[in-house]
Formats: C-alpha cells, structure tokens, sequence
C-alpha cells in the first residue's frame, strides 16, 4: 500500500469515529397530542432522544399496550457495541500503518458483517418489544403488534412513526467505503507495478 | 390559475367576516328598534373590527396583557387582541383551583404580622423593566388592604414573593419600577398614626392632623434574580397618597405621587378631603434618596414585617419575619421632596413618554393640567416657592405649568402614551377615551366606552417606548354589555384601535372580578422563556420521591408521612393502611411527569382544604386530619392520560390506638409496573 492508501485507510477507520458523536439511527414519534414529535435516538453506546426525559415520555406512552419500559440497561449490546467499534479503529489505524492490502480488505469484509449483523440485531429487538407485550395491558386491540418500522413508516395506532438511519451510520458507510476504496486503488496501483516490475528483474 | 385560487382562498375568511359582521349589524338595528341595546356599538365599531382581532385556532397573539383582579387577590392573563383568557394567577387569594395558600407549601406566601391573611385587593400590575422599557422578566402587583408588595415570575406564571410593607396602610400607590428596577417604589393610601414600632398606634381619632402620616417604600429589586428587599422608607405628610409614576429620560431620577386630603381630615373624607381647592403632586428624586440614605440620614426603628419567598428548588415558601425599617425625614433631606400644587384630589400622574411632561387627572377638575419637568427644575433652581408643608417647599402652580387641556371630558382618571405624540385620558364620568396632543394638549378624538373607564392601558404606554397599536379601556360598570348573569356581572374590557387617526373601537371582553390596572408586553419577550416542566433531577423537596422505589409511609407519633410518586396513570403507594384517627397525615405527592402540560392533581376524600395540583418535577404536600375510622378513596383530578379515571387508590383509617401496622403498595407482587420505577 502507497501512503494514499495509508491515507485512506486511515480515514476510513477514524470515520467510525462519527458513531460517537451522532445517534445510528432515529425513531421518529408524532400524535395529535404531540405536535412537537417524539425523538429516539439509538446510539452506539446509549439511547437518547430530543428531549432528556424522552424514553420516559416513550415508556409512559408504551405502557398502555403493554410494551415492556425501554431502558438503556436493558441493552447489552449498547455496552459491548463501542469496544467492537473501537475495535474496527484501532486495527483500521494498524492496518495502515502495516500496510497490507488483504488485510483491508479484510476489515473492510468483517466491518459489513459488523453492520449487518447490527441492522439485523436491531430489527429484532423492534420485533421483540413490538410483539412481546404484557397480557395485562390496559389497551388491547386484537390482533395488533406495534413493531415500529425498521426503515420508512408506519400508523402504529394515533401514532405515526417514523424511522431513519442518521448520521452515526454514515460514519460505517464511509468507512467501509474508504477501507474498500484503500484496497482497490493499492490493488490496481500493485498491479501497474506488477507489469512495469519484470523489466528490472528480468535484469 | 392556482394563484386565483390561493387568492380565493385567502379571502374567503375575510368575505365570512364581513358577512358576520353584516349580519350582526341587521340584527342590532333588530333589537335597537325593538328598544334593545347596542346601537351605539354598532355605529362606532369599524367595519373590519372582527378581523382586527381574530386570532385563528392554533394562532397565538401578539401581545400577553396581565389585568389585576381588584378584589379577587389575582391576575388574570389575556392574549391581545383576542382578549382570550389564558390564565388566572393567584397572588394573595387562596386558589382552590390548584392549591395555592391551601397546601402545606404555599401556605407560607400569605403570612403577615396579622397571621395568615388569604385575600388581598390587587390594583396595580407593572411589569419590570431594562432601559425604561418591559422586560417580560417579572410583574410586580400591590396588595391594598394588608399592605404588601409581591412579584410574579413570568417564568413560570407563579407568585414567587410577597413582602409586607411595614408603617403603610392602604398600599395603593404601589408598585413602581423605577427604569431598571432599582428600586420597586410603594406609597399609602391612608396615612395612620405611626407608633415608631413599625405599627400603628392607639391614638384618638381627632388627632389626624397632629399624629397621622404617610410612608413611601423604596424596595430595593436584585437586578439577576429579582428578589425584594425594603431598603428604606420616607415618612411624609399625613394626606392620602393615590397613585405613582416613574419619571423617565430627564425625569429619570424622579418619581412623582398625586395626594389628596392635604386638609387632613379624618371622617367624611367625600366632603373633608374635597376642600382645598388644589392638593399636591408630591415629586421625589429617588437617587438623592437613596444618597441620602447611604450617606447616613437614615433613622432606625423597630418593626415587625413578613417577607415570604418561593424556593426554585424545592418549590416550597419559606417566611422571614424582619425586625427593623429604616427611614428618612423630607425636612432633614434637602432637594429631595417638592410639592406642586394640582387642581382638587388628583388621581392619576402619568408621564409621556420622554420624561418631559407629568400629566395630572384630577378627577374633579374640569382641565387637565400638564406639568413640565424642565420647568419644575428652574422653578427649583429659582426658588419659586409658595411656601412649604411640613418642610417641604410646594412649588408655584404656575411656574411648574407647561398648560392644560381644556374641556378634556368630565372625570379625567388615567392617561396613557402612544409614543406618537398622542395622549389619552379616560373620563370616568363622561364614559370616554380622549386623545389629546402633547404638543398643544388640543383635544383630537374621543371614543365612548361602556360604561365608567377607570384605568386604561397602552403595552408599555406607561414606558420610554409605547407599542401604540392598541388601548385596552378598563369598565367599571358593565350593565347590559353581555348576557345578565344576576345582580353580580363579569367587569368588562374594551380593546380599541388607536394605530389611526381615529379610535376605532375593535371588542368588548369580560374580564375576572375588578380589573384596576393592566400591563402588556409583546409575547416574543416571554414566551420563549415559559418553563415546560421542572427538572426533576432539580427538585429538592425534603420529601420528594423521585422514583417510585423511594415512596414510602412512615409513622412519627401521630404524624403520617406519605412520599407518594404520581405518573400516568397511577399513584405510587394507591393502598395505604395503618392510618388512625386523629393522625396528621401530610400527603407529600411528587410528579414524576417529565413532559409538558402534564400535572397531576391529588385530593382525597373529606379533607378540609382543597385538591394540590402539582407539575411535572415538583413535589406539593397536602394535609389530611381523618376523623372517622373508614377507607378513603382518593384519586388524581386532573385529566391526565386515557386512563385517568382508574388513577385512584385508598386509605385505610382506623380507630385511635388500633393495632393495624403502616402497610402500604401499589399493584401486585408479581405485576411489572412500568413508568420509572426501575429505571434510575
Ligand atoms: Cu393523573
């Protein structure tokens, strides 16, 4: 690999940095008593949401059908999910600094399985609270799930919910594309060389 | 084409208007032929008058106006130009309505050195002020009849102080902010017998003109925020001291008070304060007052005064009872106070806008004379006097006069400014608004109102710079104004147009028991300041239960303590045994609520005082004495969520001396309450 690979190899693997300063993914909430709207925001590392008090306001609303309380506690992935993160950055910056190129692509392989795995994990999680509800409910409206979307919206009752990946994610993005990117471009230029090569070594 | 048809669209509304309005027209001239009322209304209101104030639903006004309740010890907040009420704010009334001076925390805001007094006349709100101008930061409001001076924080719309004004009976000219609120300014109505202990002394009713006088109050206001403290009084002349205004610009060191019954008369005030042919505008320089007083003419006596504040944190008032008052003698303060003669019993003393001209309404004269504040200040610097009173110079009508407005209307009572020029003067008994010039004081327009103006009020008309679009003209009679309700009818306000030449009369709205005195301020000064909801991780009620793992009953001899936890829709513990006849049980009741517009109420069965509604965040304590064994039930009143009706829970009281331990729970073992409970 060519510093410009480095380089970008690099990039790629501080752009998962973006995962700690914004939220993977949005949950969009809004009813006629909520002009305003609910935010949840999923995180690497916590839930949040537009206001402090947002997953309460969440809960007090969700009980009523019998979703279980949404804590951040309640999740261990939120406490293992930054190590693995920080994880794919450190080898990102290793492999940089090392310089093979199938070792990029590697990671650059593992880091889309991360991801996936992560939507997955994430999608069932929805289905889990969505499905899984209390037989004690107050509410009970025969035949009704409220899985919130994984993507897009849906009418979850007098709500209309709303769910869109933000800018946490676009840092996996990025970085899967810098580190494939770094592979690719150090492939080809190897390549070049590969041909210009035999002339020197033949002699 | 689509644009003809936004067109369309937007004048549809209008058209509807018009048409309404039409309608209403026919059906007045209806009734007036059949010797109905309201003709006249029809003829003065202007043809887009509905428009004018029509605010559309899920619109907000322009302006928040907060008129006194007179007799009702509250405020009550308007939005202009709807004239919708938004809310109603007790001061020194008790409130059933939410508990206020009821529970066990507010209680504390209605003690005085005569005990616990929940009621008081509110007259006059003003609103704090940065640079002469309203601030929206708070609103000061006077109690009348026991004197006290009190602040609203336009934060929360919550009474957050009240101080008892001590050597002061009928606190009427009361409160004025001087232009960055250095210092809240209150005077008495009544001048008393000063027993030189802070009180009143028991002295023989003939003896008015040797022992009665007056006190004004400087109360000092700290500029971040905003808590009250009485700095010192002035101890003037035994007259009847009306009403007050700062002065501004020019005048800015000044503050000026009309008095009446400079004949002293103790009895038959109608016929013995109606005498003399002119009384006095009493004018002070506050900032030599306040020199004055640093540089050690101040006098010390005892005294014996409540000063009541609301923690933020702990939402819960707490009274200190202060021992001494400072005061200053006019005699020994030279420069400090002047008397300028005004034509019988004055009312009010309003001045313009560039501090220049202090107009004075005598509401038995027949002119309207306008002093000048350049003038007065030569005629100080020349000696003009015409003698003095009690030591202080009385300065010559004449040469403190800029004119008068002749033939203003009968029973001139308030003036107000536009800040074009323009004043306007209500007429008590005339029933009309007159705008007049400041210029030539020639009279210009005059709009009749129903019926008996007292007060009238401009947003900041009474400031450096008036928002002069509207007038709100404030009735003291209202007859056949609305629908008869019996011999007690709602007062009535009339909100009028005065961007024009013309006054245009825009709407009648009834107002809560009797506005005196009003204030408005753009809605953008306060609005974005408005708190949602109390932080509950701010909240530091002793007895706050900030999840509901913390709630819990405990016994203290025969005092019940419950830390009780409200969030929809159930209360945290709602089944309560052990309770014994005769126990003070002290309902400690903490919101866990941490959105907006989310209280909950708590009341139960046979308490003798009323429900506690409490906001998100905060904790109120309601206090309950049983007096038969039985179960209680108790329950939420406030409409909170779709199941507020199962929001309820019980107590178990039995008889003194039983062997039923405290026991106390909510739901089952089993049951996975959610909410918060074990969130944190
Ligand atoms: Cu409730």
């Amino acid at each position: 690999m060519k510093a410009i690979h480095r380089v970008l190899m690099i990039v790629a693997a501080l752009s998962l940095g973006l995962l700690f300063m914004f939220p993977m993914w949005k949950i969009y909430l809004k009813a006629p008593q909520y002009p305003e709207g609910l935010e949840m925001h999923i995180w690497v590392n916590k839930i949040s949401g537009s206001s402090e008090s947002v997953l309460q306001n969440f809960n007090i609303l969700n009980h009523y059908i019998g979703m279980e309380p949404i804590h951040a506690e309640s999740f261990a992935e939120l406490k293992f999910m930054p190590y693995i993160v920080i994880g794919f950055m450190v080898t990102g910056v290793l492999i940089a600094l090392i310089g093979k190129r199938n070792l990029a692509g590697a990671w650059a392989g593992l880091l889309m399985g991360a991801g996936a795995a992560g939507i997955l994990d994430f999608y069932l999680w929805l289905v889990k609270f969505g499905t899984n509800l209390s037989p004690e409910a107050p509410i009970k409206v025969p035949g009704m799930t409220y899985i919130p979307p994984l993507l897009g919206n849906k009418t979850l009752l007098n709500f209309e919910a709303l769910s869109l990946p933000a800018l946490g994610s676009a840092g996996i993005l990025l970085a899967i594309v810098f580190s494939i990117l770094a592979f690719y471009l150090s492939y080809k230029s190897a390549k070049k060389e590969l041909i210009n090569k035999p002339v020197h070594s033949a002699a | 084409m689509e644009t003809l048809i936004n067109k369309l669209k937007t004048a549809a509304p209008k058209a509807a208007l018009l048409m309404a309005l039409a309608t209403g027209a026919v059906l007045q001239s209806c009734t007036k032929s059949d010797g109905g009322n309201g003709g006249a209304t029809a003829d003065a209101l202007s043809s887009d008058a509905a428009s004018a104030v029509y605010v559309a639903p899920g619109k907000h006004d322009e302006l928040y106006s907060f008129l006194s309740g007179g007799f009702n010890g509250q405020v009550s907040v308007y939005g202009l130009p709807s004239g919708r009420l938004l809310k109603i704010i007790p001061v020194f009334s008790q409130h059933a309505e939410n508990g206020y001076g009821y529970n066990e925390e507010t209680k504390a805001m209605l003690q005085t050195s005569h005990g616990f007094v929940p009621w008081d006349d509110l007259h006059h709100p003003k609103l704090s002020r940065t640079d002469g101008q309203t601030d929206g930061r708070w609103l000061f409001v006077n109690g009348n009849n026991t004197p006290r001076v009190a602040r609203v924080d336009l934060k929360t719309f919550e009474t957050v102080e009240i101080m008892e004004i001590p050597n002061s009976a009928g606190n009427h000219c009361s409160p004025y902010p001087t232009n960055n609120n250095e210092y809240v300014i209150a005077g008495t109505r009544f001048s008393v017998p000063l027993d030189m202990k802070g009180s009143t002394g028991d002295v023989a009713l003939d003896k008015y003109e040797e022992e009665f006088r007056g006190s004004i109050s400087f109360i000092k206001v700290d500029p971040k925020e905003g808590d009250m403290e009485l700095d010192f009084q002035i101890l003037v002349p035994g007259f009847d001291y009306d009403l007050a205004n700062g002065g501004k610009g020019p005048s800015e060191d000044w503050v000026f008070f009309t008095t009446y019954n400079s004949e002293k008369s103790g009895t038959l005030k109608e016929i013995g304060a109606s005498q003399n042919d002119k009384d006095y505008l009493a004018a002070i320089n506050w900032k030599l007052a306040a020199k004055y007083a640093k540089e050690g003419k101040l006098h010390e006596m005892p005294a014996n005064y409540y000063h009541n504040k609301l923690d933020k944190n702990t939402h819960t008032a707490k009274s200190t009872v202060k021992k001494k008052v400072r005061y200053l003698l006019p005699e020994e303060c030279p420069g400090m106070m002047y008397l300028l003669p005004a034509p019988k019993s004055p009312h009010g003393i309003d001045v313009d806008p560039s501090g220049e001209f202090m107009v004075v309404s005598g509401k038995l004269a027949s002119a309207i004379p306008v002093f000048s504040f350049a003038k007065m200040q030569d005629a100080i610097k020349n000696k003009q006097f015409d003698g003095e009173k009690n030591g202080i110079p009385v300065l010559k009508y004449e040469s403190v006069l800029k004119g008068e407005v002749k033939e203003p209307g009968l029973g001139p009572l308030h003036t107000e400014f536009d800040g074009k020029g323009n004043a306007y003067t209500s007429m008590f008994v005339s029933s009309e608004v007159v705008k007049w010039k400041l210029k030539d004081l020639k009279v210009v327009d005059r709009i009749p109102v129903y019926y008996s103006v007292g007060h009238l009020m401009i947003p900041g008309g009474d400031t450096k710079e008036p928002h002069g679009k509207y007038l709100v003209a404030m009735n003291k009679i209202t007859k056949d104004r609305y629908l008869p309700t019996g011999p007690e009818l709602a007062h009535s306000a009339q909100l009028i147009d005065i961007s024009g030449e013309k006054m245009k009369m825009l709407l009648d709205f009834p107002t809560v028991a009797e506005p005196h005195y009003a204030q408005a301020i753009v809605a953008s000064k306060v609005a974005p300041n408005s708190v949602k909801f109390h932080k509950l991780d701010e909240n530091k009620h002793p007895q706050a239960a900030k999840k509901e793992s913390e709630a819990n009953v405990t016994r203290k001899g025969n005092k019940v303590i419950v830390k009780m936890t409200s969030i929809r829709s159930h209360f945290t513990p709602d089944n309560i045994e052990g309770v014994q006849v005769g126990d003070t049980v002290l309902f400690h009741v903490t919101n866990l609520e941490q959105d907006w517009d989310v209280p909950h109420g708590f009341a139960v069965m046979g308490a003798n005082t009323a429900e506690t509604l409490i906001m998100p965040g905060a904790t109120q304590t309601l206090r309950w004495v049983p007096k038969k064994a039985g179960v209680y039930p108790m329950y939420c009143t406030d409409f909170c969520s779709a199941l507020h009706q199962e929001m309820q829970g019980y107590v178990r009281v039995s008889p003194k001396g039983s062997n039923v331990p405290i026991k106390f729970s909510t739901g089952k073992k089993k049951q996975n309450i959610p909410g918060v409970a074990s969130a944190k």
